[in-house]
Formats: C-alpha cells, sequence, structure tokens
C-alpha cells in the first residue's frame, strides 16, 4: 500500500514537473542586426524618450555612477539582490540585437529575448498595459541611445529562487498579461491617466503593498507600501495628507517635486518628480486626474492637535523652528509641519530620512532644500524629536519602532535622494586653474 | 552647561537653545566659524562635532552634553598650522576667506574618515559649503594637498605630492 502511495507520488510529481517545465519553457526570439539609428521616426523617438521619463526608467537601469540606461544597479528586494540590466542598444550585453517583437515580449510577459524568465523587479506586471504604440516609440527611443558595453554582475539570490524557471509559477498566480482597456465611463483624461498609472508609470509598484511572495495586492490597490527604506504613502482615501490633495495640486508636485501645501518628494520619489518635470504637462495633467480620482475627496482636513511638550520641544525650537515655524512656506522656507504628510505618516521612516540626511540642493532650479542632522542629534534627541513631532503635527497615534527605524535609516544613510550630485560644476571658469595642475 | 570645545572643558552660561554658534564666537570668543545664512545653507559655521563636520548655527548647545566640539582654532594656529591649514595658505585658497574656516572643518571632517580622497570625493563632501569668491578649484587643491602630504607623510618621504 505504501509502496503504491508512493509510487503515485511520484508518478504526480512527475507529471507536475513535466507540465510546469512545458510552461516555463520559452522559446527564444531570433536575434536581428541592430536597426540604424536613422530607420526610426523622430518625433517616435522623441515620444519614447518622454516614455521613458514617464515609466522612470533611467532610475533602475542606470548605475550610481553608470552611463545612462547601462543597467548595473544593485536592487535590493526582500529576496535578494538583482542587478538591473543594460539596455542600451549594445549588441554584446545591451538590447542591440532585441527585434521589437522581442523588446514587446519583455514588457507585455518579462520574457527576454533568449526566452529567460525575467525577475518582476522588472515591473512587467504593470508594462503588460502599455500599448503597441508606446512599446514601440520606447523601442524607438531605447535603440537610438548610445550604445554602451556593460554586463551587469550576477544576481545574488538563494536557491531556489536563482532558478529562473520558477517564475512562470509566479506568472501563473500573479501576472494577469493584457493591454490596458479604457473605462467608457471616463473621460479621455482619466482614461489616460489610469493607462499611464497603472501601465508605464508602474506607481502601484511601490505605493501598493506587497504579498508574501512579492507581488503587489490587487484588492489593496494604492493603499500604501515601500520604497527602498522609505514609505510610500497612500495614494487612495487612506492617504495620510494633512490637507487632501486635489488633480491641481497634485500636477504642480509631480512636475515641481514640492507643493507649499503638502511637502517635498524625498527618497526614490524625487527621482519620479525629476523625470516628470521633463514630460509634457497633458501627460501629468492625466496621471493627476486619475490619482486625484483614487484618492478621492475628504471632507476635511486632518486637525493636529498643536499641544505637546516633552524633551523634543526644546530641540524642535532651537533646531528646527527657524524655518518650520518662519511661516514661509516652500521653496523658499520650510513647510508648516502641521501640513506635511510626514509627520502623520505610517511609519517615522520618512521623517528619520530627512532629519537625518536633509534634502540635498538639487540642480539649478529653485527648490526647498534642507541640512541634514545626523552629525548633530543622537539616537535618544532624534526619537525625542520625533516623538514631538508626531504628537504635535499630526492627529495619529505614537510611532511604534522608532528605534529600529533610526538605527536602520542611519546605517542605510547612502541612499539618500537626491543622492549629493555628481559634478556638475561648470568646468570652463576652473579649466585654466585645473590646466596648471 | 559644560561645553567641551577644542579639548577644553568650558563653563557656559546660556540657554540652552542657544545656537553652539553664538556661543563659540560671544562667549568664548573663538571667531572662527562664522555667521553666514543662520539656515545651515552656506557652511560658513561649519564646526566638528565629535568626527562630524556640522552647522554651528542650527546645532543648539542642549545637544551637546558629553560631546567633543573641535573649531578652526582647535587644529592649528597661524604659528603652528595642522597640514590641512597649511595647505590652504599653500595653494593660497582664501580670497575674501569669510568660507574658508567651514571649508577647512569639513575636509578636516572628510580626511578624517577618508585619509585619501578623490576628487569627486572631496567635491561631493564640500558640496553644503558655498564660497561665493570663487576660489572652488584652489580650496580642492588644498584638500588634495594635504591628503597627500598625510599620505607620503606615512611613508616618510617628506612633503611633495
Amino acid at each position: 500500500m505504501l509502496r503504491r502511495i508512493l509510487l503515485l507520488v511520484v508518478v504526480l510529481i512527475v507529471i507536475a514537473g513535466g507540465a510546469a517545465a512545458a510552461l516555463a519553457w520559452r522559446a527564444a526570439i531570433d536575434p536581428v542586426s541592430r536597426p540604424a539609428a536613422a530607420s526610426f521616426d523622430p518625433a517616435l523617438v522623441k515620444r519614447g524618450g518622454e516614455l521613458a521619463a514617464i515609466g522612470n526608467c533611467t532610475t533602475c537601469h542606470t548605475a550610481a555612477d553608470g552611463r545612462a540606461f547601462a543597467g548595473g544597479l544593485a536592487v535590493a528586494t526582500p529576496f535578494g539582490t538583482i542587478y538591473s540590466t543594460n539596455i542600451t542598444p549594445d549588441e554584446q550585453t545591451g538590447i542591440g540585437r532585441w527585434s521589437e517583437e522581442a523588446f514587446r515580449r519583455a514588457l507585455w510577459e518579462g520574457v527576454d529575448r533568449a526566452g529567460r524568465h525575467l525577475y518582476p523587479a522588472f515591473p512587467y506586471d504593470h508594462f503588460t498595459l502599455v500599448n503597441e504604440r508606446d512599446a514601440s516609440a520606447l523601442y524607438a527611443f531605447l535603440m537610438t541611445r548610445e550604445p554602451v558595453a556593460a554586463r551587469a554582475p550576477a544576481n545574488k539570490l538563494p536557491f531556489p529562487l536563482n532558478f529562473r524557471p520558477l517564475l512562470a509559477g509566479w506568472k501563473l498566480l500573479f501576472l494577469r498579461t493584457g493591454r490596458f482597456q479604457p473605462d467608457p465611463n471616463q473621460n479621455d483624461e482619466w482614461n489616460h491617466g489610469a493607462y499611464l498609472v497603472n501601465g508605464l508609470a508602474h506607481c502601484g509598484a511601490c505605493h501598493t503593498p506587497r504579498n508574501a511572495l512579492g507581488a503587489t495586492q490587487r484588492n489593496r490597490a494604492f493603499a500604501g507600501g515601500l520604497a527602498e527604506g522609505w514609505t510610500a504613502y497612500a495614494l487612495n482615501a487612506d492617504s495620510p495628507a494633512p490637507r487632501p490633495w486635489d488633480a491641481t495640486a497634485l500636477a504642480f508636485y509631480l512636475h515641481n517635486g514640492w507643493h507649499p501645501d503638502h511637502g517635498v518628494a524625498r527618497g526614490p520619489m524625487s527621482e519620479v518628480t525629476e523625470n516628470l518635470s521633463t514630460v509634457p504637462a497633458g501627460d501629468v495633467q492625466a496621471i493627476a486626474t486619475y490619482i486625484a480620482s483614487i484618492a478621492g475627496t475628504r471632507a476635511a482636513a486632518h486637525a493636529p492637535t498643536r499641544q505637546s511638550d516633552g524633551p523634543g520641544a526644546a530641540i524642535y525650537a532651537a533646531a528646527c523652528a527657524t524655518c518650520h515655524d518662519a511661516g514661509r512656506p516652500p521653496p523658499f522656507g520650510g513647510i508648516d509641519l502641521a501640513l506635511s504628510t510626514g509627520p502623520s505618516g505610517p511609519t517615522a521612516r520618512n521623517v528619520i530620512d530627512v532629519v537625518l540626511w536633509g534634502l540635498p540642493a538639487q540642480g539649478e532650479e529653485h527648490r526647498p532644500m534642507m541640512p541634514g542632522f545626523a552629525g548633530t542629534l543622537n539616537d535618544r534627541q532624534l526619537a525625542d524629536l520625533l516623538a514631538y513631532i508626531r504628537a504635535r503635527f499630526s492627529d495619529k497615534a505614537a510611532w511604534s519602532d522608532i528605534d529600529k527605524d533610526i538605527r536602520e535609516a542611519r546605517a542605510g544613510g547612502a541612499r539618500v535622494y537626491p543622492a549629493p550630485s555628481p559634478p556638475s560644476a561648470p568646468t570652463a571658469p576652473g579649466q585654466q586653474e585645473e590646466a596648471r595642475q | 552647561m559644560k561645553l567641551n570645545v577644542n579639548g577644553r572643558d568650558h563653563d557656559v552660561d546660556a540657554e540652552p537653545d542657544t545656537p553652539l554658534l553664538y556661543v563659540l564666537r560671544d562667549h568664548l570668543e573663538l571667531n572662527g566659524a562664522k555667521f553666514g545664512c543662520g539656515l545651515g545653507q552656506c557652511g560658513a559655521c561649519t564646526v566638528m562635532v565629535d568626527d562630524q563636520a556640522v552647522f554651528s548655527c542650527l546645532v543648539p548647545i542642549l545637544l551637546l552634553e558629553g560631546r567633543r566640539v573641535t573649531t578652526v582654532e582647535g587644529l592649528g594656529s597661524a604659528d603652528n598650522p595642522n597640514p590641512l591649514q597649511k595647505a590652504f595658505i599653500e595653494e593660497q585658497a582664501a580670497q575674501c576667506g569669510y568660507c574658508i574656516a567651514g571649508m577647512i572643518m569639513r575636509a578636516q571632517a572628510l580626511l578624517r574618515r577618508n585619509p585619501s580622497p578623490s576628487r569627486e570625493e572631496i567635491r561631493t563632501a564640500l558640496e553644503p559649503n558655498l564660497c561665493r569668491c570663487g576660489t572652488h578649484m584652489r580650496i580642492l587643491r588644498a584638500v588634495e594637498r594635504a591628503a597627500g602630504v598625510k599620505r607620503t607623510a606615512e611613508v616618510g618621504a617628506g612633503e611633495q605630492r
């Protein structure tokens, strides 16, 4: 009897394994010779550039000191480290020999040209919504970039996660392929926004919580999530913003990276807004319209209690109030923290990151900046300050896990956004002196 | 309260929320650190607290119990400058000089954690400090020179870069 059961189990395993293998196997798509840059319609290339900005492609596909789109950035996931790939048209190490069909398959199904399953750190669960025209534009844009020879380091994933065919199972569970279908009850702007937000812009990759297997939870869309140690706030009715967002404020914020009534984009979001500052206003407006509809309308702003004491009060008064209580809104003054989303957020993490590392100056635009206090505040002083800020500027209960969050934020200090900028100083004025060296 | 500055304990009679910069200049008469913007945006007031460069205009002294403050006066004197100060003099890095104490202190903190910084690393570290005369290239060279001196000093090869 036992032997018969064992046999049955073995047979079932073989069948299941065979079925899985059949499912997991994807054919390679033949390589092509790299299409000449001149073969692409310039208007299509231009649109592809805008779409690449909306898709935030460069953020992951560019290493800290690397060339744009040449990949190699270490993306830390709960499962291990995945390195982004080179999507410049280099024939050996990039996508130079990919046909448009192969490129589309990667976007829509998460399979590379050679037929290997891609890890969902590449958000094909969102990109599957991208329509064929936009996929062509992205292809045209990427294939006309300068080819860069750069091979991404091997992923650091534990067995069995390093076995790519397993991803077929993940896809079976979590990937719904198919292009975006507009909602006939909504206008064109809303539908364009829904298309971008859920597709190429992949907002939910951070702003929607993920399950234990790393898939976004569809039934909790935009309920807030995590992004590289930062809290990605809820965009739905649970938004912790003290003053409700509307489409106008969102469009301003997404384009400029800050809003006087809400605060400053920081962490990975600052790269998003940096990219969105370069795209046509119509696209940003559509995104804002759709996000505003997710948030719905909230009757009133939260009412901070504004009564707080304790050791943090003196620290706030002496170190923070000069800017934050000066009654001068961003970008030239510090935001009234009763308006800032940080103090009302679900975790203290974002406030900790900003207090420790500040808001580095960025580019030549007029933008909010703030000095960091990592060298000034010790952990206890920072915890006191956070407790005070939470009590005074939000109507929420005290944060838990502050000490752990402070430890982690200090340890992850390198991941500040925007990273202190690489040398963007003009080369001309100092050249003479430099030449003398 | 007690404040440790340049290795000495001082009894300071000031309100706990007084910015460190004011105490340094007005109480201790250490006038190296300068008041620039008062908002932590220019770096003229930079000093070191323990091993890190901070804007002294934004540090209330109530945060400084048990910590070590180092100002530019604590590195060396006109007669006996430390290697970094000496490098700033040799490179003639000061024009009006208002930013220099802050530059030196931020560079000193950098050299302490990274004795051989690349030019990129120096640029990145000094980014919070402004110089409106425009002597940035000389400041960068001075820091490089100091790092070079230290490097060669370690192998006992004199002060040549």
